[in-house]
């Protein structure tokens, strides 16, 4: 499996670690109630088909990048940089 | 047809052709007083400890694909209850017990077999990190043995004990782990819930769950409609999706865990053996093949099948501690659907939905699982209150903080078990 990085190109599967789903870049408010936190930390759509990923380019440039990904099939879609998708909203 | 010497030798001298179909396969009824999403090894033992325990039979299983099919049919086969968390220890526990006489109730032959289970370790730390566990086990009345290096070396010999990196300092034994032939867990437990009246309705897929006012009423399936008074939902790596049919969010991401068999060989390989800092557990089948797992791919997937690095980290793994089985050539790898929870410990519990009740969570440990699972389940959705060795495992304890269970000390989040 070769993983698109915005800034590397196609590179191996082993340089990169997935973190989980990319709801982790909608961070809550620290005062936000329990039931946000909640959500945010542990709920999780879960979907069998296309997902947004947050993944890290640790053996690579160091980018923290959202992969568009089919968690049936594997197949990558789409990635960009996570601090661009976060600013996009 | 009661199983046993008689009935083999009877039907031996007869050609074999007297053997009835071990269960049925009904179309469904309109209506039942419980229904359980999912026929794996869990939602089996549910409707079979629903019949036996509590004399509830009105009861219909409900599978997508066929009865083995799913991770039941897809896993190590290991069988153990070396937990060391309040919680988690009960559990696995009351699931060894149950373990020990399924075969008995069921009248089925899964070969469990006790063979061992041993788990090295490797430097001093790890050792009193053992000592610890083989305690907690030993206090919960299971069994631990804490082996030296020559103790390791009496029992498995063949493993390389000067490796460099992790020397096998010794380890942790447990003569009452071992294996079972996983097909016939999940067919045992079909025939005896069958043979008690449940209905067990394979090839279909539950698309909707029906709720009215907090109430679940019943489900639809691509047989059609079925009303319920209950409804149990233990779909393993599926749980997200039919959670999402009662509007539920859960916290569990579904991963892919590899695993592999060799060719069949002699028998060179008499116990369970995991050497948890490659991540690698290796056992022989009945039939001869080396059968060994490592980790998640840690992406999530419902592929059922891995990528390559996590093939070659494997097999690296075992390489480095089991030279010998360089020798042997691979048969077959597969990945079965991890339902992976935060703290890597499961979920029995009721939902928000009155007569909805949830199963979930079993990470990679589901199998050893089963009857305990289908046990504490049945109780809970028959007598609405949780079973005791399983009390601990609640929904909410994500939401409030209280009774993780987080048996690594990794942490209580997703991607950490």
């Amino acid at each position: 499996m070769r993983v698109p990085c915005p800034l590397c190109g196609d590179r191996d599967l082993r340089e990169f670690t997935p973190r989980g789903a990319a709801v982790l870049l909608d961070r809550p408010a620290p005062d936000a109630d329990a039931a946000t936190w909640n959500d945010y930390i542990h709920l999780r759509d879960n979907p069998a088909g296309a997902s947004e990923e947050l993944w890290y380019h640790g053996g690579g440039c160091g980018a923290w990048i959202v992969v568009s990904r089919d968690t049936v099939t594997h197949a990558i879609s789409a990635t960009k940089l996570a601090a661009e998708a976060r600013d996009a909203g | 047809m009661r199983y046993s010497a008689w009935a083999i030798l009877k039907q031996g001298l007869t050609g074999n052709a007297g053997w009835p179909q071990a269960w049925r396969s009904p179309d469904p009824r309109p209506e039942y007083d419980i229904v359980i999403i999912g026929g794996g090894g869990h939602g089996l033992a549910t409707a079979f400890y629903l019949a036996r325990e509590h004399g509830l039979t009105n009861v219909a299983v409900v599978e997508k694909g066929y009865l083995g099919g799913g991770n039941v049919g897809r896993n190590t086969t290991i069988v153990r209850a070396n937990y060391m968390l309040e919680g988690n220890s009960q559990f696995y526990s009351h699931s060894l017990k149950l373990w020990e006489r399924m075969e008995g109730d069921l009248n089925y032959n899964a070969m469990h077999s006790q063979r061992g289970i041993l788990n090295l370790f490797h430097s001093d730390g790890q050792r009193d990190m053992f000592a610890r566990r083989g305690n907690m086990m030993i206090s919960q009345g299971d069994d631990a043995e804490l082996l030296d290096t020559e103790g390791v070396r009496a029992k498995v010999p063949f493993l390389d004990f000067e490796n460099t990196r992790f020397p096998v300092f010794g380890g942790l034994y447990h003569a009452r782990g071992g294996t079972a032939r996983h097909d016939a867990v999940a067919w045992g437990f079909a025939r005896g819930a069958d043979m008690r009246g449940v209905d067990i309705i394979q090839n279909c897929a539950v698309t909707g769950i029906d709720i009215e006012n907090g109430r679940v009423r019943g489900v639809q399936t691509t047989k059609g409609a079925i009303r319920a008074k209950k409804v149990g939902i233990v779909v393993a790596g599926r749980s997200g999706q039919v959670a999402a049919m009662a509007g539920m969010r859960l916290p569990i991401e579904s991963h892919v865990l590899q695993a592999f068999v060799t060719e069949g060989l002699k028998p060179c390989l008499d116990m369970v053996v995991t050497y948890g800092m490659g991540h690698f557990y290796i056992s022989q089948s009945d039939k001869g093949g080396l059968v060994f797992g490592g980790d998640l791919d840690f992406y999530p997937s419902y592929a059922a099948r891995g990528n390559l690095p996590m093939v070659e980290h494997v097999i690296e793994a075992g390489m480095t501690l089991m030279p010998m089985i360089g020798r042997a050539r691979l048969l077959r790898s597969w990945g079965g659907i991890m339902d992976m929870s935060p703290d890597g410990s499961p979920i029995i519990d009721k939902t928000h939905i009155e007569g909805l009740y949830l199963n979930c969570g079993w990470c990679y440990g589901g199998f050893k699982a089963v009857p305990g699972s289908g046990y504490s389940f049945a109780h809970l959705i028959a007598t609405d209150r949780p079973h005791a060795p399983a009390s601990r495992y609640r929904l909410d304890r994500f939401e409030t903080g209280i009774g993780l269970m987080d048996e690594e000390g990794t942490g209580a989040q997703h991607n950490l078990h």
